[in-house]
């Protein structure tokens, strides 16, 4: 049996800001992209079914479950990481607010929980107990540090709020 | 970097009960923290493998042929080529029971016959699909009771581990499927039993759940002539060092393990897992290989204990209890991994946190033909007290007598004995009943409700030894510049051990936890550590980490001294250094082991003067609403205490009672793994629900009291596992009180409480 390497493609497309381009065979998913060619794990593969949320991956400004993305999808598109999320020295609200509230454990499906959590404080900054809850559903902990997850959101609503306003 | 406080010699006060955070916080919310699953090393090659599709069976052939024909595909391997490298190829840390690949025979469904090497996981999952094997198919035994009696023998003779000394005895026997057999006896239950006013007599079961970390099993396992480093997703690496280097037949200097990041574990990445597999992969390919597993295969590497529990309970005139005796069968699976240890351990406390005269227990490890079990999360007592705290209600129920004032009348106290013999100390069952009491505002009435939806609450308390007697080992090293390494193997899977012990060690020298550095778990640097599981880091590597950080601070006021410095010195420690070795230069090297007092229990009574440390005691209350017309039970309230002794990180024990007693909801509502003659019918998170963010009661409280726990590193004691133990009866308690039905299996899903309802209405719904 043999592979043909003639179906790869050649895409290009923004990575945390940055053009890039990679060469990519069509049954390969955007995680093994980001982590294979560009060193980047911070989103991870757990349920490979879509479910669980650690996976998640910003395209066009949407959060994409990376493991069921093919990669050649992103031609074109603008692609954003956890990665991208913090500058030197300096984290973003949400990330200071799930440190400050112990809002992970493990830390294997952190990642998706702060984009969505990102997201979610994007569209409605200031939101309910029911609206985070609905809003993260998607996204699974094992851990269950669910009830420090909601309180962080909150917190960094008041941060983002303060951050706004100095 | 961020600016850190670097230590002077005058330090910022106490560390111990601040709630700091975690220390490792920032790597994880940036993505930059790396595990085993997402790591690769230059060169590296990946294994798939094949599995058994049936769950016993002689193996008459397998065809690699196939396989091996895929370009890229580099080795197809099976057991025969492992003993070409690996010529003993068992392991396990109880029993070398475990095939590295299948060998001869098949146990399990999903059970590892071959594996393919490649550079690309698609290839070799693609030429996994090619390969065949024939089975001679053997009559299988699923369920643990039926194991005991079954004419069908999981293994030829048991194969016990040097490991434990009081396994020796069953080396070479044949024609069992009992692993082990735990038993304890104290009193005369039979006599007592006899001439008890009141008999009860009662089965419980629980199912089978997993642990599903959301980093699957991963190792890499990079052989060389010289010795082997393996990059494992473990919490243990100190067995597998030693697990390998038995395995090798080399000396433990020659296997380094490194554990990163760890996605959390609850158990499962316990002992030897995959690391024996990968480095025999290794050695056959000669360059570094990685086994990842996927999350539908961890349906096949280890589960949770299924148990069937009969217990009778004979109780006097006066509500006293006065014989117990409890027969538990645990559900091992095909290998007995840690599963005896669980039997025993768990098995010394099987009659609950009561003063009761009379005790028999029988506590046996039973092999059967499906994923092997082991320890999550409570090491078997989660299962114990479901049953036991379950009676307790039904006892009380049936003699009407007050579930609290039952229970206050029996409860164990400081000063009295353990059912094992030894004497209680710093065990506040009574304190944590209490509190949970006060916040159920039990001594007020709940409004049950008169339409479809009724409600109801319950209670339940619970006791736990901790596994013992157990080895740690820490290094605290001063760098000359005054700042502060701890080396040490316990592994922070996400239960904030790292920043517990960097408390320890700050409290110890005076200087901030957030300065002090964690060095990375590797075998090569860290020392030993029994591995971080139940419940033991606080206690036992607390201990290690205090005893080191104070030989540093001993060698330190040495140091001053040798300098000419006059003793309450304020000097920076950086100064000591130059005025020592005239620049910076040296290091301040302290050490640490840690082992607990322990005496085995008798062979015969099962009793010892000393079988623990310490005692983990815990207690949850819930109340639910159960719609009549669904069976559908909702837990609107969820207050779960436990006894931590000192908090020395409030915060984290906080969210360990909360994530615990969550995860158990998942266990005690709705999640099992559904078999088909021995095949799992539900393998993936698609199908195997776990909890989510929608799954949270209505109010949940996560408390503890702090009982000073007297022989403890500042008073403290482990937590992990602590908030598990009571959610399911507490529960099963509650339903009752709001619906009159008892639900004696787990999990307490709306099927189950709807056939109950029917049943009690005289209406039974039919099998399905």
């Amino acid at each position: 049996m043999k592979r043909d390497m003639s179906a790869q493609r050649t895409i290009s497309f923004t990575l945390n800001g940055m053009r890039v381009t990679a060469n990519v065979e069509p049954h390969i998913n955007l995680i093994e992209l980001l982590q294979v060619q560009f060193g980047l794990s911070g989103a991870r593969e757990a349920c490979g079914q879509g479910l669980c949320g650690c996976c998640t991956v910003l395209v066009n400004e949407r959060a994409v479950s990376g493991c069921l993305y093919l990669a050649s999808f992103v031609d074109g598109a603008e692609v954003a990481t956890i990665e991208g999320f913090d500058g030197p020295n300096q984290l973003s609200a949400v990330q200071e607010a799930f440190i400050e509230t112990g809002a992970f454990q493990c830390g294997y499906c952190t990642s998706g929980f702060i984009i969505m959590a990102t997201q979610l404080l994007d569209e409605n900054p200031d939101p309910s107990d029911n609206q985070i809850k609905h809003y993260l559903t998607g996204n699974l902990c094992r851990c269950a540090a669910y009830p420090e997850i909601i309180a962080a959101v909150k917190l960094a609503a008041q941060k983002r709020k303060d951050r706004g306003a100095s | 970097m961020a600016e850190i406080e670097m230590p002077g010699a005058i330090g910022t006060g106490s560390q111990i009960g601040r709630s700091v955070s975690r220390v490792e916080g920032r790597d994880k919310v940036t993505g930059r923290a790396e595990y085993v699953h997402t790591m690769r090393l230059p060169g590296m090659l990946v294994a798939k493998l094949f599995r058994s599709t049936v769950a016993h069976g002689r193996i008459k052939s397998i065809d690699t042929s196939a396989a091996k024909d895929v370009s890229g595909v580099l080795h197809v391997v099976t057991a025969e080529d492992v003993k070409r490298v690996i010529p003993d190829p068992y392991y396990g840390p109880a029993f070398h029971d475990q095939p590295i690949l299948a060998d001869q025979k098949v146990r399990f469904v999903g059970e590892p016959v071959a594996a393919v090497i490649a550079s690309d996981p698609h290839i070799a999952e693609e030429a996994v699909q090619l390969i065949t094997a024939e089975y001679e198919e053997l009559p299988a035994v699923f369920d643990e009771v039926e194991a005991l009696t079954a004419n069908v023998f999981v293994h030829d003779e048991l194969r016990p581990a040097a490991t434990f000394a009081d396994l020796k005895h069953l080396k070479g026997i044949k024609n069992t499927n009992v692993a082990l057999a735990y038993k304890l006896r104290r009193g005369d239950f039979e006599t007592a039993y006899a001439t008890a006013a009141h008999k009860f007599d009662h089965e419980f079961r629980t199912q089978k759940v997993l642990h599903l970390p959301f980093e699957p099993h991963a190792t890499i396992a990079d052989y060389r002539d010289t010795g082997v480093t393996l990059y494992t997703a473990s919490q243990g690496p100190s067995f597998v060092r030693t697990e390998i280097a038995r395995l090798l037949g080399c000396p433990e200097n020659r296997v380094r393990v490194k554990v990163p990041y760890l996605g959390s574990g609850y158990g499962s990445k316990l002992y030897i897992k995959l690391e024996a597999l990968a480095v025999a992969l290794s050695m056959i390919a000669r360059k570094p290989v990685k086994v990842a597993l996927t999350m539908e295969e961890m349906f096949y590497q280890i589960t949770r204990h299924p148990c069937t529990f009969r217990i009778k309970t004979g109780v006097d005139n006066d509500g006293r209890i006065v014989a117990r005796k409890c027969e538990v069968y645990w559900n091992g699976g095909a290998y007995a991994d840690i599963g005896p240890r669980v039997t025993q351990k768990a098995g010394l406390t099987a009659s609950g946190p009561y003063d009761i005269e009379n005790v028999s227990i029988d506590s046996l490890a039973v092999y059967t033909n499906v994923t092997p079990s082991g320890a999550l999360r409570g090491f078997g007592v989660p299962q114990l007290v479901w049953a036991y705290e379950s009676q307790t209600d039904m006892i009380a129920r049936a003699l009407k007598l007050d579930p609290v004032a039952f229970r206050r009348r029996n409860i164990m106290r400081d000063g009295g004995e353990h059912t094992t013999g030894q004497v209680l100390k710093d065990a506040a069952v009574e304190k944590v009943m209490d509190r949970v009491l006060d916040r159920m505002n039990w001594s007020r009435p709940l409004d049950k409700g008169s339409g479809v939806v009724r409600r109801g609450r319950g209670f339940a308390i619970a006791i736990k030894a901790v596994t013992t007697p157990t080895t740690s080992v820490a290094i605290v090293n001063v760098s000359a510049d005054g700042s502060v390494a701890l080396y040490c193997s316990t592994i922070d899977m996400g239960q904030g051990s790292s920043t517990v012990m960097a408390q320890i060690v700050g409290e110890v020298l005076d200087i901030p936890a957030e300065s002090v550095r964690i060095t990375p778990c590797d075998t090569d640097v860290t020392p030993y550590d029994m591995g971080t599981l139940g419940s033991r880091s606080t206690f036992h590597m607390g201990h290690a980490v205090r005893l080191a950080a104070e030989d540093a601070r001993d060698k330190l006021k040495r140091l001053a001294r040798d300098v000419g410095e006059p003793e309450g010195s304020n000097i920076p420690v950086s100064e000591l250094f130059k005025k020592r070795y005239g620049m910076q230069a040296g290091n301040i090297i302290g050490s640490g082991v840690y082992k607990p007092d322990y005496v085995s229990p008798d062979a015969e009574t099962g009793l010892s003067p000393n079988i623990t440390p310490f005692w983990m005691t815990s207690g949850a209350g819930a109340e639910v609403e159960v719609d009549t017309e669904t069976g559908h039970v909702t837990v609107t309230r969820l207050i779960n205490v436990i006894d931590c002794g000192t908090a020395i990180n409030p915060k984290i024990v906080e969210t360990q009672i909360s994530g615990a007693a969550l995860m158990h909801l998942g266990f005690t509502m709705f999640e099992k793994m559904h078999f088909d003659g021995g095949q799992v019918t539900n393998a993936s998170l698609a199908d195997y629900k776990i909890p989510g963010i929608r799954d949270l009661p209505g109010t949940m409280e996560n408390l503890f009291v702090e009982n000073y726990q007297h022989n403890g590193p500042f008073g403290a004691k482990g937590v992990g596992e602590v908030a598990t133990f009571c959610v399911s009866p507490a529960i099963a308690n509650a339903i009752d009180d709001a619906v009159g039905v008892r639900l004696t299996e787990l999990p307490l899903n709306p099927e189950a409480v709807y056939r109950a309802l029917r049943a009690k209405s005289g209406r039974p719904l039919d099998e399905a």
